[in-house]
């Protein structure tokens, strides 16, 4: 693999969770196309049947099926994968097995339905499993297939189970074939080769949700990767005025001059006030913010931020996320 | 276009109808914290609200004074008036132990308790969670002991999951498969192997070879012993399942004015209609408006870059920068807004704005409750 000196050389698989509505899948699709930038391939993967990436990249829905969904900045080539349960075991059984036509006949009888409900221990197992056969996958010429693989996966409160499936069916099947697969797939999410990298915002509750994941995959012996910090704001006024305005000593008279100076004479004052009213709401957020870096930088891991797209995301943005995850070496 | 209709929710929290609000959509949009809300003004006018809360965030618990997570309502406050707030956190396994416990002799009680799969199915997020809600609710509503019972939905990868997960629990127990894996044990082993032979063997042998003998006898027992347990487990189901569609429920979708969680909200709102779920309204959570609104986007950034090219005013023209950001983001959210009240003109819609700060106590939950109810 070629070195490109990043903080992740080495990763083959990038696992991305984080708390919802923190744009995990986002991150995710713009991590993939930063990774694969440069003439590389990487596979995106999702599990949660909900067909996020295909939303992302404006497509129809995903098969189960690795697909080329995307071109990265000077080459390179994204493929998706929608990783459906079901699809996925009745691989696994030809694959292993040979069985595919007793695969449909579980199928029928509402096994698949029954290993979710009953254990998605299992469920987990066959995600896991096939993203990590995807890792591990070779070509004929002996050379990975995919330089990198990135997984959305689920949500920080329950990545750890997620991940660490060798313990969560270890109840359920202590010899046997589902062990014996969990241990493969165990060997690939310990390994060095893995990261696990959280989303988060810059407010209470994502915040503390990731440091409380963070403690709970450290103590399931899995080591995380890096933070992202997404829809940062840039700040656009200085500190100075940031602080008098969270006293509420903002200086409205002279932000009257100003307005009157920029030709926005009528009603300027009541203007000003109004206008005053939101600096001094965005000088709260801004202390607010402040506090939640400092709780995240307590656990020194990596961390990167990502902008506030205030067109909202699309496929443009996606591009401009990837930019700004290779400049600050995450890929 | 036409305004939507605005949720009404003082007349939805008097109305001594009300018995059950289902506070439901995308993860992250806040459900808790205005489950909680709604809850608080409720019994702040007069009503014995009792919240049932599934995963709520720590500060959130601790806003309403919940620390422990024991099953049983606790009481948080006792406003002016006669009213009453209770709050639970649902355990999720104690619900379930409960069920057998009630429901099987002490032997086969312990059979099933510490069973692998009874373990993995009780103590998993997936599908269990939402049924112990939904069976949680069903056992408030019959206790009869709160005249309005507000609950927020698991925090599912989707949201309608909650809808889905009793009924598939009890397809499930209820399924085929099920049928099958007892039916040996039930028929004596042999009239029902005999019956099913070709299809079984063939499953048998695949599932032998798939998950090995010994998950296969646990998997077994298992069955067996809940099985004798929940007889009517679907019947359980699915009164849980008409007393939401029943007139004194009341749904609310909840969702931040973003793409997401306004296509599930979308979603949510046609899916109830499908299934006949009383629909209350929308509220929309997070919503952030300049209090310079009367100064559009397009003036404030061109007085900006005036302001910019001729080097004066600084500090006015960064101010002039962030209101005009704001201004965009506020657009754009409205726009998100329209495009849902387009779809779905007849729902009503609620907003609440953003606070620059999480709840952090009765106070900040009262703040919220206000919003909501548009005062």
């Amino acid at each position: 693999m070629d070195s490109r000196d990043t903080d992740w050389d080495g990763v083959r698989l990038h696992v991305v969770t984080g708390k919802g509505g923190t744009g995990k899948t986002t991150v995710a699709a713009a991590l993939a196309l930063a990774l694969a930038s440069g003439g590389r391939k990487v596979l995106l993967v999702e599990v949660e049947g909900r067909q996020g990436i295909a939303q992302i990249f404006d497509l129809p829905p995903l098969p189960y099926e690795e697909r080329r969904i995307a071109v990265a900045p000077s080459g390179g080539d994204v493929y998706a994968l929608a990783i459906d349960p079901e699809e996925a075991m009745l691989e696994y059984m030809e694959m292993f097995y040979g069985m595919r036509r007793a695969g449909r006949a579980l199928t029928k009888m509402g096994i698949v339905d029954f290993a979710t409900t009953v254990a998605p221990g299992f469920r987990d197992v066959l995600v896991t499993g096939k993203t990590t056969e995807a890792v591990r996958r070779r070509g004929k010429n002996g050379k990975r297939i995919y330089d990198a693989v990135v997984l959305d996966a689920p949500p920080t409160g329950r990545i750890s189970r997620f991940l660490n499936v060798t313990q969560e069916v270890a109840g359920l099947a202590r010899v046997g074939p589902i062990k014996n697969h969990s241990d493969l797939v165990s060997k690939v999410v310990k390994s060095p080769e893995t990261a696990v990298h959280f989303i988060t915002l810059l407010e209470e509750m994502p915040v503390q949700e990731t440091l409380d994941g963070i403690a709970e995959l450290r103590s399931a012996g899995l080591p995380p990767g890096g933070i992202f910090i997404n829809m940062v704001r840039e700040s656009l006024l200085p500190q100075a005025a940031l602080d008098s305005a969270v006293k509420g000593r903002f200086d409205v008279a002279e932000l009257t001059l100003g307005l009157k100076a920029a030709g926005l004479s009528d009603g300027a004052s009541s203007t000003a006030e109004a206008l005053a009213e939101e600096v001094a709401e965005h000088a709260r957020r801004t202390v607010l913010e402040r506090a939640e870096r400092a709780s995240l930088a307590q656990e020194t891991l990596p961390s990167y931020e990502l902008p506030l797209l205030t067109d909202g995301v699309d496929l443009a943005g996606l591009y401009e996320l990837a930019e700004a995850i290779r400049t600050q070496g995450a890929a | 276009m036409k305004k939507p209709a605005v949720l009404d929710v003082d007349a939805i929290l008097d109305d001594q109808g009300t018995r059950i609000i289902v506070c439901c959509g995308a993860g992250g949009v806040g459900k808790t914290t205005t489950a909680a809300a709604l809850g608080l003004r409720a019994a702040e006018r007069g009503r014995c609200a009792v919240v049932l809360t599934v995963d709520p965030a720590r500060r959130l618990a601790q806003s309403m004074g919940l620390t422990e997570l024991d099953n049983t309502p606790r009481l948080i406050s006792s406003p002016e008036g006669g009213g009453q707030l209770f709050a639970m956190m649902l355990d999720m396994k104690r619900t379930f132990d409960e069920i057998i416990e009630a429901h099987a002799d002490p032997e086969r009680a312990r059979q099933i308790l510490s069973n692998p799969f009874y373990q993995s199915l009780s103590s998993s997020f997936a599908g269990t969670q939402e049924y112990m809600a939904m069976e949680k609710l069903g056992q408030l509503r019959r206790s009869d002991e709160w005249d309005l019972i507000i609950v927020d939905t698991p925090p599912s990868r989707s949201a309608l999951d909650f809808l889905d997960a009793p009924e598939r629990l009890g397809r499930f127990l209820d399924g085929r498969f099920i049928r099958l894996l007892t039916a040996p044990a039930k028929a004596g082993g042999r009239s029902a192997f005999r019956l099913l032979n070709a299809g079984f063997g063939l499953m048998a042998g695949a599932m032998t070879k798939l998950l090995g003998a010994q998950v296969i006898k646990d998997l077994q027992t298992f069955v067996s012993a809940l099985d004798a347990v929940f007889g009517g487990f679907r019947q359980r189901a699915e009164m849980t399942y008409r007393l939401l569609q029943a007139p004194g429920t009341a749904f609310v979708v909840v969702a931040t004015p973003e793409r997401d969680a306004m296509r599930e909200a979308s979603y949510f709102v046609e899916r109830l209609a499908e299934e006949r779920m009383p629909l209350a309204g929308l509220v929309v959570n997070r919503v952030h408006e300049p209090t310079a609104a009367a100064l559009s986007a397009a003036r404030s950034a061109a007085a900006a870059e005036d302001l910019e090219s001729r080097g004066e005013h600084e500090l006015t023209a960064a101010v002039l920068r962030l209101h005009t950001g704001r201004m965009q983001l506020a657009a754009r959210e409205h726009r998100e807004r329209d495009h849902f009240s387009s779809a779905h003109p007849t729902v009503p819609v609620v907003q609440v704005s953003a606070m620059s700060e999480d709840v952090h106590d009765l106070a900040g939950l009262r703040r919220i409750g206000e919003l909501l109810a548009n005062t």
